[in-house]
């Protein structure tokens, strides 16, 4: 479980969390804040070393001002004084469960949406499976783009169309096939198509050793050792 | 000419008011309804035709914004006297200036025929359609050339803002909106004043006031009939809001498709520089704003308040999380106002009135006047503006009509496409923000669509589910996945797929759009399927169990099939079905081969014996 080390400095404000009274560092997170009284929640579009973007809507929590509660992410609402949070209401789990099983439904494939799942006791999914291989997080691109400094990839298309890819949907000169993309994907073991395709995003099971895709037809991703390629590691000749 | 104190403003306006009030003018509506139906030949066979007699000079031509009553385009109003002639057509232009204009008479065969006395009606303030309304905001609409500021001054304008530059303090600007109840007028109804109130409060050098004029509802052109037909109302309201908060800078965001609309705000925009009424020091008074003009490519998601503000960024248009305002942190993380354009049309009217006589008008938590656009299975399809509180009844058939056809009302949809259907049960219900929330649907910008008995409330759901999935940005999980499933499971009812187990599953999907999607297009992208599924369960079960789309709208739930003892084998339907389905000999009753019927629905529609049926 992800938590959080950080010093808290000066100023604190008082807040209500899962009924107990307690102080956290206004320039905190909610998220932030959670996770140093150690309280787990799920999170899948936050990574600490990225700007939050609050998509996958895992982590909401149900906040109450006055006499109205609603659900809000915590990953990037702030910690205010007086706030009143429950992290596990009734509510909370409701909508954590129903989004993921509509992520399940989308990438069933991902054992990191699976593991996740199950955690939330999610016991049925009542969509057809459609075998994606992008639940469109967006770490691989904020990754790219704050952590490498590249740029190469981007979100395209509206809706149920939207997709990552890169400029013009060509290779593109920015990529310098560092992988980090790949490594910060929670579903990226069903991502890579191979290196044939111009829409390849990384093309390392060409730069690696031995090169995967000179003994594979089908090898479908090229970390090593390979996770999920059809024959796994040991088949290599 | 630029004016450099609120003195000369008068002055001028006294000039053009001095003009001679008798003075024929004829008014040709160039709204988008009349547009569409030639209005613009009518207009120019007036001009030609008023210079032929050599009558130029003596009488006035306009082209104006919409009138509203678009159902009877081409529209034109004759002053001084305020006849109102309908669907005219360049043949009788020769009359309407020898008779009307010379001879002052009235062509009765041009005039607007009471459907119930059977009587015409000479003065366009006297037919149904508008004497039920109350037209604080479109009014003008018939009065004024978009073009000439002249006009609007001579209606009265920029008096609220001289009022505001000469006699106000910011402050009792913000508390005279907040006394008038005013509240958003697109969408969301939040209460103006309080917006207003939390921009000025923020400290900064820089503020922006956005005019949002994005209107991305399918069927909905109030905004652009405000904009297109008097544009100065916008912008004057505009700048007094810039005043009141603090602001020197100022955008309008237009979509694209309204190219007139466009140019007509830009227009008035170099007009109002021109005057001294936008620009350094305006009227003399020290405050200083000026505006530009954006185009926005036509999203409906720009319309939401974070994506339209990134899209003026030029970065893509997606909503960001709203827990910093954008009264804090807006556009380029300044401080920020926006409004819709009908917000902002509104705000002359309460400086000049003033906010208690504007209070007066309306509910308890509703103020002011409403415009709608009145489309689907109505009679009077066009733009009417209605005091908050009037029952949906007579907005439908007092105003609109009723439905055509004799059929029966079943549903109005209002809202937009967000908005939920609310049943004939309540046809009795005002109309304010408040009580469409609590019917399950919502006043959104101001859409209302009418459906008779004809539709089926599945495919509706089915329809605006579809048109929001399409339309959504696709950023957050709950509704780029949400939906997307939800558009399947209506899908599949409306093809007599469905199972028991998808009502509970749709309820489970509502509940979670509304509550963790990211902006309002999630949040409230239930409410057509929640609307249908609480009004009109029946149809749900009747697609789901017995396979029967009651309606007889869902191709795959419905069979074409011949009556024998209504069919006199005249081989019409024979002659037209393009699938080669339907046999018969002449003169003999035919059959209908289900197996080859691809469920066009031609034969049902031609057959003059209603011996097809449909079931
Ligand atoms: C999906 C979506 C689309 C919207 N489209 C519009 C629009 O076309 N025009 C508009 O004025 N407001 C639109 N809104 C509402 C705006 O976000 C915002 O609330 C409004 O412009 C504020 O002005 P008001 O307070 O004067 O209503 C939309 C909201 C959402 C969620
Ligand atoms: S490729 Fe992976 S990291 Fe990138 S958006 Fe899709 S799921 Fe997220
Ligand atoms: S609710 Fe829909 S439209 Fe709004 S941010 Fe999420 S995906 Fe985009
Ligand atoms: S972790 Fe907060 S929205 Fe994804």
């Amino acid at each position: 479980m992800p938590g959080n080390t950080q010093k808290p400095n000066g100023n604190m404000v008082t807040f209500l969390l899962n009924g107990a009274e307690v102080q956290a560092d206004p320039n905190w997170s909610l998220l932030e804040a959670i996770q140093f009284y150690g309280i787990d929640i799920p999170t899948l579009c936050h990574n600490e070393g990225l700007t939050p973007y609050g998509v996958c809507r895992l982590c909401v929590v149900e906040i109450e001002n006055g006499t109205r509660a609603k659900l809000v992410i915590s990953c990037m609402h702030p910690v205010t004084g007086g706030l009143k949070v429950r992290t596990h209401s009734n509510r909370v789990i409701k909508t954590r469960k129903m989004i993921m099983e509509l992520l399940i439904a989308r990438c069933p494939g991902s054992k990191k949406l699976q593991d996740m799942a199950s955690r939330l006791e999610l016991k049925e999914v009542r969509f057809e499976p459609l075998n994606d291989d992008c639940i469109l997080c967006g770490l691989c691109v904020r990754m790219c783009d704050e952590q490498m400094a590249a740029r190469a990839i981007g979100f395209a298309g509206r809706g149920a169309d939207r997709y990552i890819t890169t400029p013009f949907d060509i290779n593109s000169e920015e990529c310098r096939k560092c992988g980090a993309c790949m490594y910060i994907c929670p579903v990226c073991e069903l991502r890579c198509q191979g290196p044939q395709a111009e829409t390849t995003l990384c093309s390392g099971c060409i730069n690696t050793e031995p090169v995967c895709a000179q003994n594979f037809d089908d090898a479908m991703c090229f970390m090593v050792p390979c996770l999920s390629c059809v024959k796994g590691p040991d088949d290599v000749k | 000419m630029k004016l450099t104190s609120i003195n000369e403003l008068e002055e001028l306006r006294r000039v053009i008011s001095s003009k001679d009030p008798d003075k024929p003018c004829i008014a040709v509506c160039g709204g988008p309804g009349c547009l569409a139906k030639q209005c613009l030949n009518v207009r120019d066979a007036f001009i030609n035709e008023v210079s032929a007699r050599g009558l130029s000079g003596k009488v006035d031509i306009k082209t104006t914004g919409c009138h509203g009553y678009c159902e009877l385009g081409p529209i034109a109003l004759i002053y001084p006297q305020g006849i109102f002639y309908q669907r005219l057509a360049v043949d009788d232009v020769a009359e309407v200036i020898e008779e009307t204009i010379v001879n002052e008479n009235i062509l009765n065969r041009l005039l607007y025929t009471d459907e119930k006395t059977r009587k015409p009606i000479k003065n366009g303030n006297d037919i149904p359609f508008y004497n039920k309304q109350m037209q604080l905001i479109l009014g003008n609409n018939s009065r004024i050339d978009p073009h000439s500021p002249e006009d609007y001054l001579a209606v009265g304008g920029y008096t609220a803002l001289a009022k505001v530059l000469g006699s106000m303090k910011p402050e009792n600007v913000i508390g005279e909106v907040k006394k008038s109840g005013l509240r958003g007028r697109g969408g969301g109804g939040f209460p103006t004043g309080r917006k207003w109130e939390s921009t000025r409060n923020t400290q900064d050098d820089i503020k922006y006031v956005i005019c949002n004029a994005d209107e991305g509802d399918p069927g909905a052109f109030m905004d652009r009939s405000i904009l297109e037909g008097n544009p100065h109302s916008v912008l004057e309201g505009m700048i007094i809001c810039a005043y009141a908060i603090g602001s020197n800078e100022g955008y309008v965001y237009v979509r694209n498709e309204y190219p007139l609309a466009v140019s007509n705000i830009k227009t008035a925009i170099k007009q109002a520089r021109e005057l001294g009424l936008l620009g350094e020091d305006i009227l003399g008074s020290g405050f200083t704003f000026d505006v530009k003009v954006n185009r926005g490519g036509g999203a409906f998601i720009c319309g939401e308040s974070t994506a339209l503000m990134a899209s003026l960024e030029g970065k893509p248009g997606e909503p960001r999380a709203k827990y910093i305002h954008t009264s804090d942190k807006g556009l380029w993380d300044k401080p920020s106002n926006l409004n819709n354009v009908e917000t902002f049309a509104n705000i002359p009217l309460i400086i000049n009135k003033g906010a208690e006589w504007y209070a007066g008008i309306g509910t308890e938590s509703s103020k002011g006047t409403k415009v709608f656009s009145l489309v689907g299975k109505i009679n009077n399809t066009g733009l009417v503006e209605v005091p908050m509180g009037m029952r949906l009844r007579e907005i439908i058939y007092d105003i609109g009509g009723g439905i055509p056809g004799g059929k029966a009302f079943k549903a109005v949809q209002t809202g937009g496409p967000s908005g939920g259907c609310i049943p004939e049960s309540l046809i009795d219900l005002p109309v304010d923000y408040d009580r469409l929330m609590e019917a399950g649907s919502m006043m959104g910008s101001g859409g209302m669509i009418v459906m008779d008995e004809d539709t089926c409330m599945v495919d509706v759901a089915n329809y605006f589910t579809h048109f929001l999935q399409e339309e959504s940005c696709g950023k957050c999980v709950p509704c780029r996945e949400g939906l997307f499933q939800m558009g399947g499971i209506l899908t599949r009812i409306t093809e007599g797929r469905g199972r028991m187990e998808d009502l509970a599953l749709i309820k489970d999907l509502a509940g979670m759009l509304g509550d963790a999607s990211l902006c309002g297009l999630g949040k409230t992208a239930a409410n057509p399927v929640l609307s249908t599924l609480k009004y009109f369960e029946d149809e749900y079960l009747a697609h789901i169990s017995d396979g029967k789309c009651p309606a007889g709208v869902c191709k795959n739930l419905i069979t074409y099939g011949i009556n024998p003892g209504n069919c006199t084998g005249c081989g019409l339907c024979l002659k037209k079905c393009p699938a080669g389905a339907i046999t018969g000999e002449r003169k003999q009753p035919h059959t209908l081969n289900t197996g080859n019927c691809i469920k066009c629905g031609i034969c049902y529609d031609v057959c003059r014996f209603s011996a097809v049926v449909k079931e």
